[in-house]
């Protein structure tokens, strides 16, 4: 009887805080939201050095094999710095399917790229889940039409697209017949952008389909509900922190029981929420049969619990918190962005309650 | 992350089983206190180590070697086969663990037996009209005359003080220390003269709670558990007890599946419940929590086997634990609407009225044992590292 997190893992954690704490504080964060968006390369160099990138990757295609638990305690580090690097889409997603969706010919081409450090991959999979505007696209004869929006990383070498029938497609982002348009948003973090597709060339992972997907957004959703627990345990962090530092009345405000009460409320949210996040890491790729239906769970509940902190820790950081000066507003906004992206919380509930059947 | 408990325990879980498969007959329903049913089926459960089970036996427990895995297993399986477990109340919860670490042996011998056995069945003098969340400010007071400690004051939301034998109770006996070592633990007979108790019916409308009242209640000077003075030490190395057991995952989940299937029995127009958006999403919602208070409770167990540090996901766990146990029995009230409002028996009663009386004492339990107010204080304090909010002197307090 053991729940908790490995040796492995939380010398993981250790090892990927210092350098974020050294490499990427706040200004470095600032500086890649407010320029032009291109991939943070010194960041991503040191997480290709780390083995991040390859956290998901086989062994032999050059990464480390670990499991969507790892990947997902490293994702918790990201959040909790705001680091703006494409992790979901190329360090998780993509790995994910193409090793359980792809040919060998597509394994070899794609992963030991990845691992490398020299290849990005975006997602394009928000028509596969809640999709808006209608979007959508489908494949025909190895040729992709439609459009996708709210796809990661404009400046991806590769997009994979989830199509209306489920298959997922590796799309070139200089292939022909791609419009890209950004989308400007407020999480600067993560960039998006909208793509319209006309007969545009694509690789169908050939064993991708229904189960590939499913599976893949489990994990997505389980990965992006960390990096909302990391964001919402740095923003209580940083609250109580200010709280002991800043005084009025001459008292320092962590002595007052309205500011200690909301700083125990967002602990008596997150520890919880942390517990149910550990089961549903485990779950992705050792009791598959909970998977699914933690995976809703875990995004959904952190969408709630990381509102809840985003906006209870601004407010005890008074007038600041609301300033660009601290720049608290990057880690509102990250985990106000991991609250929508590939499904809001009703959304996710729906299918938490289909998963059991209560919903049709 | 390994979630098995290990074949032994496997093998323990087998035999709990059987056991209680070939002697559910024998456990007695809603006995009465000290009634041969119960005492006989306590005796049962003592002698197979299904309760009091690290208990030494020379105090007539099972005298089994500490073991966390197995006092849960026992929890599991009780309630999977909804049979009455081992004897609790808090003469065995609280006072048992309590002599055991601090009584004297002459204390164990005559206590520790009895009570187990269900022939002494206790209650608690701990609050006051005028002590409650400020526990410490207790002024019941005990003045040696001789070999006899003399009390006098009152003592409210006592539990079970008319079925009661004894009690276990805090008294101010060094009235000029300072408020935490200025008290005593002492433990005297319910018969002894000058006491009068007066019920109090809660809000259930359930005569759960009694005032107590002493008027020169005569005490044997020896009937102190701990030194004089250290009765707030003494009270102390069990409370965190108490707060373990308030709003069990278990139970919680145990309710979460009965409103599943109580939603899809309602109707509402010609609706099933559970077929209302609305509700269903009340019920994710609802779901997500009480999911992520049973694993905080395996974390807490986890890192007691092996070490690990969890005390916030400890700490939080009455708060949370009680908070969301009563917002799960208000959801089944509102889905069942104007049917919720059921109390008493009829035939439009759902589940006994469960769900409303559940609804009102895990109000009662939010308040009691540490109101949700003071956990956030320890929380911030003890947790977050937060400071304490500066403290009138005790003198100017005493005065308002």
């Amino acid at each position: 009887m053991d729940f908790g997190l490995s040796e492995l893992q939380l010398s993981i954690q250790e090892n990927l805080n210092r350098f974020l704490d050294e490499q990427a504080p706040l200004d470095r964060v600032r500086e890649f939201a407010t320029t032009d968006h291109a991939l943070a390369q010194d960041i991503w160099k040191g997480l290709v050095e780390l083995g991040v990138v390859g956290t998901l990757i086989p062994e032999d295609y050059g990464g480390s094999g670990l499991s969507a638990m790892d990947a997902a305690v490293i994702g918790e580090c990201l959040g909790s710095h705001v680091t703006p690097v494409p992790y979901l889409s190329t360090c998780v997603v993509a790995p994910r399917a193409i090793t359980m969706g792809g040919s060998d010919t597509q394994k070899q081409a794609y992963l030991a790229a990845i691992a490398e450090g020299n290849t990005v991959f975006g997602i394009a999979l928000s028509e596969a889940c809640a999709a808006r505007s209608n979007a959508g696209s489908t494949c025909n004869d190895g040729k992709l039409t439609g459009s996708a929006n709210f796809v990661s990383d404009p400046d991806a070498n590769f997009w994979l697209v989830a199509d209306r029938q489920s298959k997922l497609h590796v799309v070139a982002s200089d292939a022909p017949g791609i419009e890209k348009k950004i989308m400007p948003h407020v999480d600067r973090t993560r960039p998006l952008c909208a793509l319209t597709f006309t007969n545009t060339p694509c690789e169908t992972l050939e064993r991708s389909g229904a189960d590939v997907l499913a599976h893949v957004l489990d994990v997505a959703w389980t990965v992006l509900a960390f990096d909302t627990l990391g964001a919402a345990q740095s923003m209580l962090d940083q609250a109580v922190e200010y709280a002991k530092q800043r005084e009025q009345f001459n008292r320092v405000i962590a002595s007052f029981q309205a500011v200690k009460h909301m700083c125990a409320e967002m602990a008596a949210e997150l520890e919880p929420a942390r517990a149910l996040l550990w089961y549903a890491g485990f779950a992705l790729d050792d009791a598959p049969g909970d998977a699914h239906l933690h995976a809703c769970h875990a995004k959904a509940h952190l969408a709630e619990v990381g509102t809840f902190v985003a906006r209870t820790a601004t407010v005890v950081h008074g007038g600041m918190g609301f300033t660009d000066l601290l720049g608290l507003h990057y880690w509102f906004k990250r985990i106000g962005f991991n609250r929508q992206f590939l499904g809001g919380p009703e959304w996710l509930r729906e299918q938490a309650a289909i998963a059991q059947n209560l919903a049709a | 992350m390994d979630l098995s408990y290990g074949p032994q325990y496997d093998n323990y879980r087998q035999e709990l089983r059987d056991f209680l498969e070939s002697h559910r007959d024998k456990a007695p329903k809603n006995a009465p206190l000290k009634s041969d049913a119960a005492k006989s089926w306590q005796k049962l459960l003592i002698e197979n180590g299904y309760t009091a089970r690290t208990i030494p036996k020379e105090y007539g427990g099972f005298g089994g070697e500490p073991d966390l895995l197995k006092g849960r297993i026992i929890g599991e399986e009780f309630a999977r086969a909804q049979v009455p477990g081992g004897m609790g109340g808090q003469g065995i919860s609280m006072l048992v663990p309590t002599l055991l670490e601090l009584g004297t042996e002459a204390q164990k011998r005559q206590f520790i037996p009895s009570t187990l056995a269900g022939d002494i069945v206790w209650c608690q003098g701990y609050s006051e009209p005028n002590a409650g969340s400020d526990l410490a400010s207790l002024r019941t007071s005990a003045v040696l005359d001789g070999d006899e400690w003399v009390i006098n004051g009152s003592k409210i939301w006592t539990s079970t003080a008319h079925l009661a034998d004894w009690i276990f109770c805090l008294v101010r006996s060094e009235p000029d220390a300072p408020k935490h070592q200025g008290i005593s633990f002492l433990l005297f007979s319910m018969d002894t003269p000058g006491i009068e108790i007066r019920p109090l019916v809660d809000m259930t409308l359930a005569p759960n709670f009694n005032e107590v009242f002493f008027t020169d209640v005569r005490v044997p000077k020896d009937q102190i558990v701990g030194k004089r003075g250290e009765g707030w030490y003494v009270a102390n190395a069990i409370l965190g007890h108490e707060r373990d057991s308030l709003g069990d995952p278990n139970a919680t989940l145990a309710r979460m599946t009965r409103l599943i299937e109580l939603m899809k029995e309602e109707t509402i127009g010609n609706e099933r419940i559970i077929d209302n958006p609305v509700f269903r999403d009340r019920l994710m919602k609802l779901q997500a929590r009480v999911m992520s208070m049973r694993f905080n409770d395996l974390r807490v167990l986890s890192s007691r086997l092996n070490e690990a540090d969890a005390s916030l996901a400890r700490m939080i766990s009455k708060l949370q634990g009680t908070e969301l146990r009563h917002e799960l029995e208000g959801l089944a009230i509102d889905a069942m609407g104007e049917t919720g409002l059921m109390y008493g028996a009829s035939e439009f009663l759902r589940d006994g009225g469960s769900w409303q009386n559940q609804y009102m004492y895990f109000l009662g339990l939010i308040i009691g044992g540490g109101t949700s107010q003071i956990q956030k204080n320890i929380i911030s304090e003890r947790g977050l590292g937060m400071p304490k909010e500066p403290k009138f002197d005790s003198a100017k307090a005493t005065e308002n």
